[in-house]
């Protein structure tokens, strides 16, 4: 297997899925930020380009274009560039794509993608740092791929383009230039499939997107004083894998839910409502949960630091729960 | 200006007016038997729709808004199941869960059916980027109203249409002109700071022209030379149709002001009475296609009756069987929220 950057990962997904489609077409072309991965996107253009371009700076319309693109037959992706941006497509996202089928009676599908790149990103600050999957989930139509390793997003990029529903592919800005290991066959990631990214029986830590890599590294240190966690990587929120959740937290009895979404309504949140709801009984502690506090984004590094979700932040947690 | 139309197009854009203007009577009659919520009725702007479809394929695409009656009638869509849905029953084309505001019809060409002021604009312009990507000569005409102008995303739908030539026909139904709805039931019409609505496309390089929405002639002279262009790949165009405010629509006005249409008032001056009186005698569109139809000779006073008749029971059978059409399983309201 090759060892690439997510970023390279995303890219080898995307240039499958158009060579795959013609119908596929690619607007917006900051799909990997402005940072030192920016340029590997020419590599779809150089492979197909009357397929790719280059928009004016309008969110809503965009994402209208796509959407109706889509309901007439395409299958287009639609790059916001920063997760912040779709808010100025929020009334598309939700009150158009995510209802369409539904209120069609099923005349009609939107099987389209839409890409952003959400979370602390370094001096980002309160207007380009959001992490909108917990918003978006809070509306029924979408689904939404939130992948943590290179051979994830490429598996699961395949997957959005190709089902029928219109799909937001959520990456973190800091996880474009992790590395891992990709096959090199023509492999899809099913949504709704989670993973356990690393097996354990004391405490389980459920995760998504760049807090999975978080959790790993936590891990690694609990496993030195003889804690053994519990890795659990959601990959999509919508569809959810329920099963390997409650089959994890069966089998410890200990949770900590780690999101990047902010506390109130985040994805964290969400997650230990299921499973109170679900596995109470297995439960031999109170569910705990890291999310980005309550507060907007500050722009200085120091103050950017404080609301990251750092492996003590999980450790400690850890040492709350498994005192219990 | 009837030059431009045989004689086959304007009986046809006739019999659509006719089952336009009965099939909303109906509905205001239907809504004191049923409680359906809001409804947008087309009356008084019937010429436009009836008109437009007369220059489209089978396979153009269409998208309109909460004011769509007419034009999925205008575009051959069934009555029955149009009140099914209206009524929120099983046998409606979007199984009970779009009514009025969203009824769409994709058999006929209708992508979505927008209750978002500038919705349905946006997604034109992406319908019209797939039609260009595909290499075919098919085009997206979207329906909507002047109070759209006043959304953000029409200004991006139409930005993004121009700059890639987008084959999109933009066909604005201004019926702000009268602005009488803002009188009678305080509701504000359409406030844009541009003299006039065509004007605005103008900016972004898009051709765009002014007429008399309830001309049929006038209407399919500016369609028929917008849609020829479009399928020769030049680009989206813009339609401004103005209109008068008709009543009829709940909550904004929901009586019938000008009563059931009485179609001799063509030819007989004595039935033009009423507060309305100078507003139909001027402004009804299906009034003054049937004048100019008689006028031209084509159409006599019994084959006009008898036609109305014809789709006066159309109507009432499709009324029939929207009521009898049975309510949706409640366990149905939880399905089909993704398609598979």
């Amino acid at each position: 297997m090759a060892k690439i950057s997510y970023a390279q990962a995303l890219v080898d997904g995307m240039r499958e899925s158009m060579a795959a489609d013609t119908t596929v077409s690619l607007v917006g072309t900051n799909v990997l930020g402005l940072g030192p991965q920016r340029p590997l996107i020419e590599q779809v253009r150089d492979e197909f380009p009357d397929r790719v371009f280059d928009p004016p700076c309008s969110e809503a319309g965009l994402a209208s274009l796509g959407i109706g693109a889509a309901m007439a037959g395409a299958r287009p992706i639609i790059d916001f560039g920063v997760g912040s941006f779709s808010l100025l497509a929020w009334c598309q996202l939700v009150a158009e794509a995510g209802v369409a089928h539904h209120m069609s009676g099923g005349q009609i599908n939107v099987p389209m993608v839409f890409t952003m790149l959400h979370g602390l990103r370094g001096g980002g600050g309160g207007q380009h740092s959001h992490s909108p999957q917990a918003m978006l989930w809070n509306n029924p139509g979408i689904e939404i791929v939130v992948p943590s390793s290179p051979k994830d997003v490429k598996g699961l990029f395949k997957a959005a383009v190709a089902s029928n529903n219109p799909t937001a592919i959520i990456s973190h800005a800091r996880l474009l230039g992790v590395e891992g290991e990709v096959p090199e066959d023509d492999f899809v990631i099913e949504l709704g499939s989670g993973e356990i990214k690393r097996p354990g029986k004391d405490i389980s830590l459920i995760a998504s997107s760049r807090s999975v890599v978080t959790a790993l590294e936590a891990a690694d240190e609990l496993s030195g004083e003889g804690i053994e966690a519990e890795v659990v990587d959601l990959r999509t929120l919508s569809p959810l894998d329920k099963d390997i959740i409650l089959k994890s937290v069966n089998n410890t009895g200990r949770v900590i839910v780690i999101d990047e979404t902010n506390e109130s309504c985040g994805v964290a949140a969400e997650i230990s409502a299921i499973i109170s709801e679900a596995a109470f009984d297995a439960l031999k502690s109170p569910i705990k949960r890291i999310a980005r506090p309550n507060v907007p984004v500050p722009a200085s590094p120091l103050l950017e630091n404080c609301l990251d979700i750092t492996p003590d932040k999980i450790i400690a947690a850890a040492h709350d729960l498994v005192g219990n | 200006m009837t030059d431009n139309l045989t004689p086959d197009q304007n009986s046809a854009i006739l019999d659509r007016m006719l089952l336009i203007r009965r099939f909303e009577e109906m509905l205001i009659d239907l809504a004191g038997d049923h409680n359906f919520g809001h409804y947008h009725l087309y009356i008084g702007e019937e010429a436009t729709g009836a008109t437009v479809v007369e220059s489209l394929t089978e396979t153009d695409l269409l998208l309109t808004t909460w004011r769509n009656h007419g034009h999925l009638l205008a575009r051959g869509a069934d009555p029955g199941r149009m009140v099914a849905e209206i009524l929120g029953r099983a046998d409606g084309y979007n199984k009970g869960r779009g009514g009025t505001l969203h009824l769409t019809v994709r058999d006929v060409g209708f992508l979505s059916t927008s209750g978002l002021v500038g919705g349905a604009v946006g997604l034109a312009s992406g319908a019209g980027f797939a039609l260009k990507q595909a290499g075919e000569d098919n085009i997206c005409v979207v329906f909507f109203g002047d109070g759209a102008m006043e959304e953000g995303v029409v200004f991006e739908a139409m930005n993004l249409a121009s700059l890639w030539s987008l084959p999109v026909l933009f066909v604005c139904e201004n019926n702000n002109s009268g602005a009488i709805s803002a009188q009678e039931g305080g509701f504000p019409s359409s406030e844009i700071a541009a003299s006039r609505i065509s004007d605005i496309p103008k900016s972004l390089n898009i051709k765009s022209e002014l007429v008399d929405g309830a001309d049929v002639a006038a209407v399919h002279a500016v369609i028929a030379e917008a849609v020829g262009g479009m399928r020769k790949g030049s680009g989206p165009a813009f339609i401004e149709a103005y209109t008068e405010r008709w009543p009829g629509s709940r909550p904004l006005w929901p009586t019938q002001a000008t009563g059931v249409t009485q179609l001799a008032a063509a030819w007989d001056p004595s039935l033009i009475t009423g507060e309305y009186a100078g507003w139909i005698d001027e402004f009804d569109p299906l009034i003054r296609f049937i004048r100019n139809q008689l006028d031209a000779g084509v159409l006599s006073q019994d084959e006009l009756r008898e036609r109305d008749s014809k789709i006066c029971d159309q109507i009432a059978e499709a009324r029939a069987f929207g009521e009898a059409s049975a309510l949706p399983g409640p366990e149905s309201a939880l399905d089909g929220v993704f398609a598979a």
